[in-house]
Parts: structure tokens; sequence; C-alpha cells
């Protein structure tokens, strides 16, 4: 039988420990398809870890796809810690995308110093006035943003579309519905040359040191905090819980259109409808892996973002289907979501012990 | 051998027996090797101060701890005394132990019936059942008159019904051991009365019961035999009759207590007038309330719970606006605005410490700052200044003693007398103007709520006007200068307490009106 104890302390180290063993613990459950889609699993586990790590190319790829989880998770982690349910970070993504490509292909012709600051800010404030929206319905109206950010997601997209299929449609693209390229000015330039990673994750690094700072050392984060845990008696003791909200709001939304300006304008220099493969809703996973830690977030974007890049090249060796690469996000989730249970409880495993004649007599 | 013989006998109605517990939590002993019996047809107090382990002790019986040495025996059902499996509620239940909590642990919006079957039949079982159990709800209700409407929603209920229909449930599992943690926290002193003589009527019927309270006068009235715990340890498990106050009250403590003498007030000028102020509503809607406190004053507010109290606290705190009337603080009007009722010197200790007073995953030095954490001696440039934050923290520990593992504990570890001195040290240190204190001692035990008199008396000698909203007569008529009684949303003035007494309070809580030549 198995019997759970409340722990009445956790302790730092077991925090820590338990995220990563979530994610070795995904790992091996990804044995389980590998093995049933007929490849070898030794085999596969080696060509991942290469694909991830074996050459500055793959690390390259790999810091690459990690840079707008960071990003997202970032977001998911603040407005999270608010208990701002935002499941929105994909749409947000996507208006972040579009503001930093109207800005910034061509509409203004400045040099690099004031271009890609133009689009960070104009990515930004897109982000952030979308998250406004469900946040305001929040605190006026008391809708649920869990509801108003997935469905938001989806009319963005459709907008996005629109704009690729009409005022936004690059000329010269021949027909496809994307944006007309960034302009060199506003492009983030790469960090080495012929390699992919770029300086949107700098920027994430930056992003995610700044909210660690915010978080736990400034007022801004201990009002976000107290909202989090206690709204009730954060309003009691002055707290403008309305307008945290909003802040929250406001900076989650922000970092979610961040990610889509790096994306837009450090990787595929126009924006097209399928820019984010999921980053908004992988950043949900990244967050929930991190413990919704800001510093945690950037490992936790680091190891998806080595699954994700690994399973493409193993799928691409082995043959197995690159799905695999979701399947392992997925299972990470959960086990992060069962290991939550193993930091708040103690398991045991007892025998059942029934009350047996003899015990009684001793009494 | 007549011993044995006694013993023998005394076993044969045993029903349940704690031997030697001990549980630890980190460096804390919450319970030491703590024995205790419990016989058919008895009703043990279990009196301590908050802290002093028996809601631990409680919860160790129940299963929601693991005692790390000792062990809970009970009867079972064939009749032998056999050990319960540790740290399963599940167990506890199947062997005839119902646990009423301070807290209550009903589903608010299903109703009485439907919170009583809950856990007990199949879901697909419920619809089909639900005659069978109202006709054996309806057996044990005659037996324990226990009445209860069970068709309406628990939201809808009042705490004393609540409390009801949390007995019932035990008893609808087949309760043969009673326990009940701070029963009267809750109550008005006619719903305890009858609680009590509900409590008589059932361990006539052969149940065992445990009351856990730190009020004398209870234990004293209503329990067979008292056991007094202190620092975790069983220091008297003696026959009530033998007891008095005073000796259970330097057990409990371990020194003796003096109560808290007021001395008379000395009013100054008005500082909170209320003038036909409407707010709220429903059935706790204020209704043209006007009152004038004065500085150097405290007015005692007294009625049964859900009379208004709650929209009136709400009201002065800030956090909900007024539909019509003014509300002036020093000829300035209050705003709806917690943060600006703090800035103009309202301290605020509310009702539902847990719930309002504290975040509890945030630590006690936080706490202690919360209020006031956007200004300039605990930020700069929005920056939390650490060191400012911690001597405060650890100032306003040793100032008002705060029994906690230091100033970076988590709140929520705390028991609820510190947690009321960390509300009662940010607030009361800012020298406010006016103390909003709402059932301050509730839930305390003697030596935090002989504290928190004090430091109300020291608030208003100070200049302070404080009004003091509580359910407990005994504390009114101890603290306040004058009394009004707050009936359906209603104010009666206010009157000088000399004049009055309890009983026409009790009248004017029950809504009717005092004559003026009664008062006089």
């Amino acid at each position: 039988m198995i019997r759970f104890e409340p722990r009445e302390h956790v302790s730092s180290t077991y925090a820590f420990l338990v995220p990563v063993i979530a994610g070795i613990a995904a790992l091996a459950l990804a044995a389980i398809p590998i093995s049933a889609a007929g490849a070898d699993v030794q085999g596969a586990f080696i060509a991942m870890a290469k694909g991830a790590f074996g050459s500055p190319f793959a690390i390259s790829e790999l810091l690459a796809r990690a840079t707008p989880l960071i990003l997202t998770g970032l977001a998911a982690s603040i407005a999270f810690k608010a208990k701002l349910w935002n499941i929105g970070a994909e749409g947000q993504l996507y208006v972040g995308a579009l503001a930093a490509v109207a800005v910034g292909s061509g509409a203004i012709a400045a040099p690099p110093y004031i271009m890609i600051p133009l689009i960070i800010a104009a990515g930004m404030m897109a982000g952030g006035t979308l998250m406004l929206v469900p946040t305001l319905l929040k605190t006026k109206l008391g809708a649920d943003e869990v509801v108003t950010t997935l469905l938001l997601n989806f009319v963005v997209l459709l907008f996005v579309q629109m704009m690729l299929e009409g005022p936004m449609k690059d000329p010269m693209g021949m027909g496809w519905p994307q944006s007309e390229p960034i302009s060199a000015a506003a492009t983030l330039p790469k960090m080495f040359p012929r390699l992919r990673v770029h300086w949107g994750l700098v920027i994430a690094l930056v992003s995610a040191l700044i909210v660690f700072i915010i978080m736990t050392r400034s007022v801004w984060g201990f009002e976000i905090r107290a909202t989090g845990e206690n709204v009730s008696a954060a309003r009691h003791a002055g707290i403008p819980v309305t307008a945290t909200y909003v802040k929250v709001g406001l900076l989650s939304g922000a970092l979610a259109g961040l990610a889509g300006v790096s994306e837009v304008a450090g990787l595929k220099g126009y924006l097209t409808a399928d820019l984010s493969p999921g980053f908004g809703y992988t950043g949900i996973v990244v967050a929930m892996l991190a413990g919704l830690s800001p510093l945690g977030v950037v490992a936790a974007a680091i190891f998806i973002a080595a699954v994700f890049v690994g399973a493409d090249s193993m799928s691409r060796a082995m043959g197995v289907s690159n799905y695999i690469a979701d399947l392992i996000v997925a299972l990470s989730l959960l086990c992060v979501l069962v290991s939550g249970l193993f930091v708040r409880f103690k398991v045991r495993f007892v025998r059942p012990k029934l009350p047996k004649k003899k015990e009684a007599e001793e009494f | 051998m007549a011993q044995e013989d006694h013993e023998r006998e005394m076993s044969q109605n045993l029903l349940l027996a704690l031997d030697s517990i001990t549980k630890r939590f980190g460096d804390l002993i919450a319970n030491k090797d703590v024995s205790l019996d419990l016989h058919a047809g008895e009703i043990v107090a279990l009196l301590g101060e908050n802290g002093a382990g028996k809601t631990t002790l409680m919860n160790i019986l129940f299963g929601h701890y693991v005692a790390e040495e000792g062990a809970v025996r009970v009867r079972g059902w064939n009749g032998d005394m056999h050990v319960l499996e540790p740290g399963a509620p599940h167990a506890a239940l199947d062997a005839g132990i119902g646990m009423v909590h301070q807290h209550f642990t009903l589903a608010e919006n299903l109703s009485g019936l439907e919170n009583i079957v809950l856990g007990t039949e199949s879901l697909w079982a419920m619809r089909f059942s639900r005659s069978k159990a109202r006709a054996k709800l309806e057996s044990l209700m005659e037996a324990s008159g226990l009445e209860v409407d069970l068709d309406v929603r628990v939201s809808r209920l009042a705490v004393g019904e609540r409390q009801r229909v949390e007995i019932l449930k035990a008893l609808y599992r087949d309760a043969r051991i009673l326990v009940l943690d701070e029963p009267t926290a809750v109550l008005t002193p006619q719903e305890s009365e009858s609680l009590f003589a509900t409590l008589k009527k059932l361990s006539s019927q052969g149940l065992g019961i445990i009351f856990i309270s730190h009020k004398m006068a209870e234990v004293l009235g209503h329990s067979d035999r008292v056991a007094v715990l202190r620092s975790g340890e069983i220091v008297a498990d003696l026959a009530t009759s033998i007891c008095d106050r005073q000796m259970l009250a330097d057990l409990m403590v371990g020194h003796s207590v003096e109560a808290v003498q007021r001395t008379p007030g000395n009013p100054g000028k008005p500082l909170l007038v209320l003038d036909k102020v409407s707010a709220g509503e429903g059935r706790e809607a204020l209704d043209h309330v006007s009152l004038t406190l004065r500085r150097g004053e405290i007015i005692g507010l007294a009625g049964v719970s859900g009379n208004g109290q709650s929209t009136l606290q709400q009201l002065i705190s800030g956090l909900i606006p007024a539909t019509s009337g003014t509300l002036k603080l020093e000829g300035k009007p209050l705003p709806a605005k917690a943060s600006a009722a703090i800035r103009q010197g309202v301290a605020r200790i509310p009702e539902d410490r847990h719930h309002d007073g504290i975040v509890g995953s945030m630590s006690v030095a936080s706490n202690l700052v919360i209020e006031e954490i956007r200004r300039p001696a605990y930020q700069r440039f929005g920056l939390l200044r650490y060191g400012a934050i911690k001597r405060r923290a650890e100032a306003a520990i040793k100032a008002y003693d705060i029994r906690c593992p230091g100033a970076k504990a988590r709140a929520r570890l705390l028991s609820g007398g510190n947690i009321q001195k960390i509300v009662l040290a940010r607030t009361l240190d800012q020298h406010p103007a006016l103390v909003l204190a709402a059932q301050p001692s509730r839930g305390l035990d003697v030596g935090a709520t002989a504290e928190v008199h004090r430091r109300l008396l020291e608030a208003r000698d100070r200049g302070a006007g404080v009004l003091l909203i509580s359910e407990d007569l005994d504390e009114l008529f101890q603290l306040s200068d004058r009394i009004a009684v707050i009936h359906r949303g209603h104010l009666s003035e206010p009157i000088r307490t000399e004049e009055l007494d309890k009983s026409s309070v009790g009248l004017m809580m029950a809504g009717h009106e005092l004559k003026k030549e009664e008062a006089a």
C-alpha cells in the first residue's frame, strides 16, 4: 500500500532536484514509444544527445530554440506567480512579431541602434496591450482569464493570417502569405558567423535576470507575491491589487511579445503564420518545470529546447517521427505535475497491517 | 488484585487510548510522551494554551499526522482494543472516530444532507439512498436534539448550524468517539449552551467525547474530566469536580495570570463620525448607521454574527464604499481605499486573521511590513531594503514576544496567538488614530487574549479611538467605555458600560429595543 504524508518542511535541495528527476523520468518514459516505433533505444538517445549538444552547430540550434522559450517561460512564470493565469502567450508572441514587422520592415529608416530598441519596444507594447484586455476583464468584470487569454490566441492567429493575406502581404513574396522582410537595420545580429543563434538570446538572459530582480528584490515583486499568495490579505493590507494585476499582465504580455520580436527579427527575418510551433504553450511547461523561478526558467528552457532539437535530429537519423519531441515535452510536464506531489508529500510504501488477534491481546 | 479488577472494569468501557505519543516538527516538540484515555459516556476536556499541542494531538488521532513515537488504540467493533493504523484518516473514520474541526470542512455549495452523505455513498447510489439517509438523519436529530434544515445550502447556514451539520456528519458515520476542536470559538453564548446540552445528551447515549478548549468556564461547566496540556506535555489529568478556575489557569499557563483591568477612559474630541451610512447588501447590509467615536475611548460593538459587523468592518477598513451617508475621520472623509485608510491612521485588526491578516506563505518579516512596504524606510527606488525590514522584524518580534523560529519563518507555521501578535505589531506600531479591532481575541488563549487587551487599552490611553467588534460579551464589558449593539444592520446608540448589564445587551442583540428608563 502507498501512503502519502504531508511534509512539514520542503528543503530547497529537494525542490531543486524534483524537476531534474522529472525531466529524466520523462526521457526514460520516452523509451517506450521509441522502442515501439522499432528504433534502437540506446542509439536513439545517443542521437538525441548528439543532435542537441554534439557540435557547435547543434548547440547554436539548441540556444536559438531556447531563446523564445526563455521569454515565454518568463511570461508564464511572472503571471502564474500572481495567480493570473495567462495562457495567451502564443497570441501575445504573434502580436509582438506583427508589431516588430510593422515597424521594422521599411516603414522607418534609421540606424540599428535606433531600429532595434524601436522594434523591441513596439513588440513589447503590443504583447502587453493584448494581455491588458483579459487582465482588465478579470479585474473589472471577473471574467476568467484562462478562458479569455486562451481564446484570444485564436483571434490573434486569424488576425495575423488576415494581415499576411492582405495589407501586410509581401508584394515580392511570390504570393506566399508572408510579411515583408525585416530591414537589415532592424535585424538582431547573429552572435557567431554561420550559426543561427542570435542576440535575442542575450536579450532573453537579461530579461530573466531583470525578472529575477523584480520578483525577489523589488516592492513590485513583493506585491505580486503577496497578491498571488493571498489576495484577500493583500487587499486588506492596502496593496493595490488591481494595479498589481495590471502590472503583471502588462509585463507578462510584454515578455511574450518580446519572444515574437526575437523570433522574427533574429531568426526568421519575416513573419509567417507558422512563426511559432507553440512556443507560448511550451512556455507554460517551461515555467512549471522551473517552479516559476525566473532563473530556473533559463535552465528549463534549455532542457526543453534540447529535447526538441535533439529529437528533430534523432528522427532524421533513426527514422522515428519527430512528434516524439512533443511527446517528451508533454511527458515532462506530466512528470513535473506528479513530482509536485512528491515535493509536498512524503510517500511511503507500507504493508497493510491488519489488526491481529494476538496484538489485541497484548493490551 | 483489587486494582487489576478495577482496571479491567475500566477497560470494559475504554474506547480510546493514546499511549506515549511524541510528535516533533523539526526542532519543535509538539507532543511529548502524551497519554490520554477516553471511556464511553465520558466528556473529556483537553485544555491548553494555543501552541500547547492540542490540535496536533487530535490530528495524530485522526491520522492527519503520524507520531514519531507512541500509538493510538481504539476499541474495535468486535470489542477488542487494537492499534489504529497511523497516518490513515479512513482508519480513524472506520474505527468510529468523528472529528469536528475548528474550521469546518463542509462544501458550501451543497446542502446539509449532501454534505453529510458525501463520501459515505458511491456517487451512483446517491439519489437512490437519499430517503434512507434522510430517515437515519432524522432519527439522529431526534435522539441528539441537533435540529438543522438539511435541504438548505451550507453557504446559507449560520455558523452554529454548520457546526450541527458537522456533528451530524460524524454521527451519521456511526461515530462512537467525537472530537471537537475549539467548538465554541465561533458560537454565541446561547449557541454554546445548546451545543453542550447536545454533547451531554450524546455522552449519556454512550459516546465518548473530547473537546478542545482554552475557556475555563466551559471546561469547568461541561466536562467530566479535564486533561491539561502545556508545551506538549500532559501536566494534569483530573476529575473536573476537584478543579477550580485558578488551579486550571495556573496549570495551563505554568504561572499565574492576571486579567487586564480597564481604567476609566478619557474621551477627547470626536474622531470617527458616521452619519446615516448605508453600505453592503443582503443580510449584512448597514442601514443608516450613525456613530461618533471619540479619541481616547473604546466603543464595544455587540451583536450576533452576521448582523452587519463585517460590512461595518470592511467599510471602515476602506474595502467597500458607502452607498449613502458620510464617513469622516477627524473631519476628513475616509475614502474607500485600504491604502488611504492606513495612511489616515486606521489600524485594522481583521476578523479572520488567517484569511485577511497574513500572507501565510510569506515570511514573518514580510507580514510585519506589508502595510508599509512602500514607505521609504523599506524601499529605495522600488528595491526592498532587506536590512531595514529585518531590523524592523527583529524589533517587533522582541517587543511583541512573537514566538517563531525567526524572522524568515513562514507566517503560516505560527500559532493563532502569534499570528495575531504580527497583526498587532504592524498596525499598532504605526501609532494609529483609530483602531478597528474585529474579534481580536477569537480563538486565542488566556495569555494571548490578555496581551491583545493590554495593547488595545494602551492604544486608547495613547489617545486613539478603538472600535471593538466582538461576540464575546465578557470581553466587551471588560474593555469598552461605551457599548452599542448592532442588529440587522441597525446600530443602537452607544451606552456607557457602567449603565448596562449583560442580559440587557443580550436582549438588544436579539433585536429588542432598550427602553430609556431601563438604560438610565
